[in-house]
């Protein structure tokens, strides 16, 4: 292993070379890039690899970038692309079908605020939008998490029993363009690491249709398989945990990630590298002797209710931290745990929005807030610039 | 070489379809589908080859039937409409990665090739990507009920033009021939001959080749089933549809002359219900045909 400086973009880009070459005694490794800020540092990096092989087609659209991901991996290769903000609107029809073919893609994407107007600062609204494409999501918090998840989240995606693209998001700029001292394994230990790709549905001589029509009833089925492997995820993330943990000597994070939580009355839940300022503010309310505590969602699909439920079971008063709008209703992570059923008050901040930058003070309010009341009121927008 | 056998539109099975057909029975194809004729010669061309097909949301696929069934006879992946070209692209490339024989075929109507698939096609031609990319272009979007698309010819009605199209069609072939790519023909579904030896060279040919198709559609053109082979006669006499090839961008050969008949011109209109009587102007229509003859001449006899 050897330790660089890097940026999340080129951290996620020479993890899925790893895991690209590691597939070079199967059916090798491509996809289509496309590039959008701030993103593009991916692909560029990418595109500056040489691996074996390996194809990595420069498309016209983020649209045509995940079809050629679909035609490589039904050809039985490993496949990866990555995308931001109005990239990932643009290619969503794909997303939807590359979920729908059962096909282990992994992409990248850097969370981005969608627009027009145009803003190219963190916002969670772009993936989240595409939280029903049967996709697996992870929200990634510093840049070794981000290289640990791209390459754990090939063993996940192509375990026999899961068969579904994975998406590994990270925060525009605090995380793309932030250099941060990251572990890359050798490519000796990702192949011991990432098994080759068999692909049981892969294209090749027999004369089958692949996506061709469904009635209704083979729709049901088809979706009832889809749902079913999206609920196999917990189990056999789990288990990649532990193989991960064997070959890397470090343990990828649980898909909730709890701080300060044994005796925390006071919650605060969020996602992304909002996590990290919530555990200062955390710190610091433990100093003035508030009973707080956090919870960072890792992984947002499968959404995990389980762990949400045990974690936030008994707590007296919970915010739900929301980088993210569904104009009309509120925070989309609140809106989801809503179905959590916690106890005691759970109050929605969304906050961020755009890309503002959230800093400890914000928290606090957020904190005084929780506190102060007796009932839950409307999801609130606070602002932060 | 050509197949000694006797051709006959690929009708007729023959020893070069011996194997498993491309386009099985039980198909759900309109009869006198041209796509359907399109696909028998495309059957008898592979001959032995291995292809993979990829065929976007069209008439192409609702042909397969649904799900566990298939009428194609090789492996097909139906793609969303715009990405025939970039999911071909993809399985391409992954055959070229591991030294398959396997040739790809992108098989599209006009709507996923004049329009929603234009940017994508010509990205994959620019790139050059090795994979055969056929139109069958009935000049309409014939699976969503028949509407009007860039290759609709001026006249038409459509359940979009119901007064009739105003706008030419789309040049595609001049389109594709500007991209350079090795290979880029018209095929005439009445000349199998010369439909065999072009689909044959194309499927040969490495890097991007395009085929254009003229694929009458009795459902949408409103013509009589039995006609369809006769209408690419008149298609072709009259000058409407022309018959040639172009190699790398740049070298053109007519494959057949035209007689440049009204007598042509004006059966082909009244023959098909989708031009309404006397609504079109064919002085114009033929104004129009010379013009492109006289391009396509000049430029046939620069090479």
């Amino acid at each position: 292993m050897t330790i660089e400086l890097l940026s999340a973009n080129h951290a996620s880009a020479l993890a899925a070379t790893l895991a690209g070459r590691a597939n070079r005694s199967a059916r090798g490794f491509g996809g289509g890039v496309y590039p959008i800020t701030p993103q593009s540092e991916c692909i560029e990096m990418l595109c500056k690899q040489s691996i074996e092989k390996g194809a990595v087609v420069r498309v016209e659209s983020e649209h045509s970038a995940m079809g050629v991901c679909i035609g490589m991996a039904l050809g039985g290769a490993r496949s990866f692309t990555a995308s931001s903000s109005n990239g990932l609107a643009y290619m969503a029809e794909n997303v939807f079908a590359a979920a729908f073919y059962r096909l282990p893609i992994v992409m990248m994407a850097v969370n981005r605020t969608l627009g027009p107007p145009w803003n190219i600062w963190v916002d969670h609204g772009d993936t989240l939008m595409l939280r029903d494409a049967g996709w697996i999501q992870f929200y990634c918090e510093d840049n070794q998490e981000v290289a640990d998840t791209t390459l754990l989240a090939y063993r996940l995606a192509e375990h026999a029993q899961v068969l579904l693209p994975t998406m590994v998001c990270q925060d525009a700029f605090v995380l793309s363009h932030t250099m941060m001292p990251t572990d890359l394994p050798s490519q000796v230990e990702v192949d011991r690491f990432l098994p080759v790709l068999e692909l049981p549905h892969a294209v090749k001589n027999t004369a089958v249709t692949v996506g061709g029509l469904d009635f209704p009833h083979e729709t049901e089925v088809h979706r009832r398989e889809h749902h079913e492997a999206m609920l196999r995820v917990p189990e056999v993330y789990a288990e990649v945990q532990d193989v991960f943990t064997r070959h890397f000597g470090r343990r990828p994070a649980d898909r909730v990630v709890p701080y300060q939580m044994d005796d925390a009355e006071v919650v605060l839940v969020s996602m992304g590298t909002t996590a990290s300022t919530v555990r200062v503010v955390v710190d610091a309310a433990r100093a003035r002797g508030i009973k707080a505590g956090a919870l960072r969602v890792r992984m947002f699909r499968p959404f995990p209710e389980d762990l949400l439920h045990t974690w936030l079971r008994g707590r007296a008063r919970v915010a739900v931290l929301d980088r993210d709008i569904c104009p009309g209703l509120g925070g989309i992570l609140w809106s989801e745990l809503r179905g959590v059923k916690p106890d005691g008050i759970v109050q929605n901040y969304m906050l961020g929005l755009g890309g503002g930058d959230i800093r400890p003070q914000h928290l606090e309010a957020v904190l005084a807030d929780l506190l102060e009341r007796d009932e839950a009121s409307e999801p609130m927008i606070m602002e932060v610039a | 070489m050509m197949n000694p056998d006797p051709v006959l539109c690929g009708q007729v099975n023959t020893s070069a379809e011996s194997g498993e057909p491309l386009l099985r029975a039980g198909n759900t194809n309109c009869g006198g589908c041209g796509m359907s004729v399109g696909l028998n010669l495309l059957n008898r061309a592979i001959g032995q080859r291995r292809v993979q097909m990829v065929i976007p949301a069209c008439c192409g696929i609702v042909t397969a039937g649904s799900y566990p069934f298939s009428a194609y006879g090789v492996p097909v992946v139906a793609s969303t409409f715009a990405s025939a070209a970039a999911v071909a692209t993809g399985l391409a490339q992954v055959a070229a990665l591991n030294g398959d024989p396997t040739r790809v075929i992108a098989w599209a109507g006009d709507g996923g090739t004049y329009d929603i698939g234009l940017a994508t096609l010509s990205a994959a031609a620019e790139r050059n990507e090795d994979i055969l990319y056929i139109c069958y272009d009935n000049e309409i979007y014939g699976n969503t009920g028949g509407q009007r698309s860039s290759a609709t010819p001026v006249g038409a009605t459509t359940t979009t033009t119901p007064a009739g199209k105003e706008l030419e069609k789309k040049d595609i072939v001049g389109i594709m021939a500007a991209h350079r790519i090795p290979y880029c023909a018209t095929v005439s579904l009445a000349h199998a001959d010369d439909a065999q030896r072009k689909m044959q060279h194309a499927l040969d040919t490495r890097g991007f080749r395009f085929l254009h198709i003229l694929a009458p559609c009795p459902t949408g053109w409103k013509s009589e089933p039995a006609e369809g082979i006769e209408l690419v006669r008149l298609a072709i006499r009259s000058g409407l549809f022309a018959v040639y090839e172009v190699f790398d961008g740049d070298r053109r050969v007519i494959n057949v002359e035209p007689e440049l008949s009204r007598a042509a011109l004006e059966q082909y209109f009244e023959l098909q219900g989708r031009f309404r009587k006397n609504a079109v102007d064919l002085d114009a229509v033929q104004q129009t045909v010379a013009r492109n003859w006289k391009g396509l001449r000049a430029r046939a006899a620069e090479a």
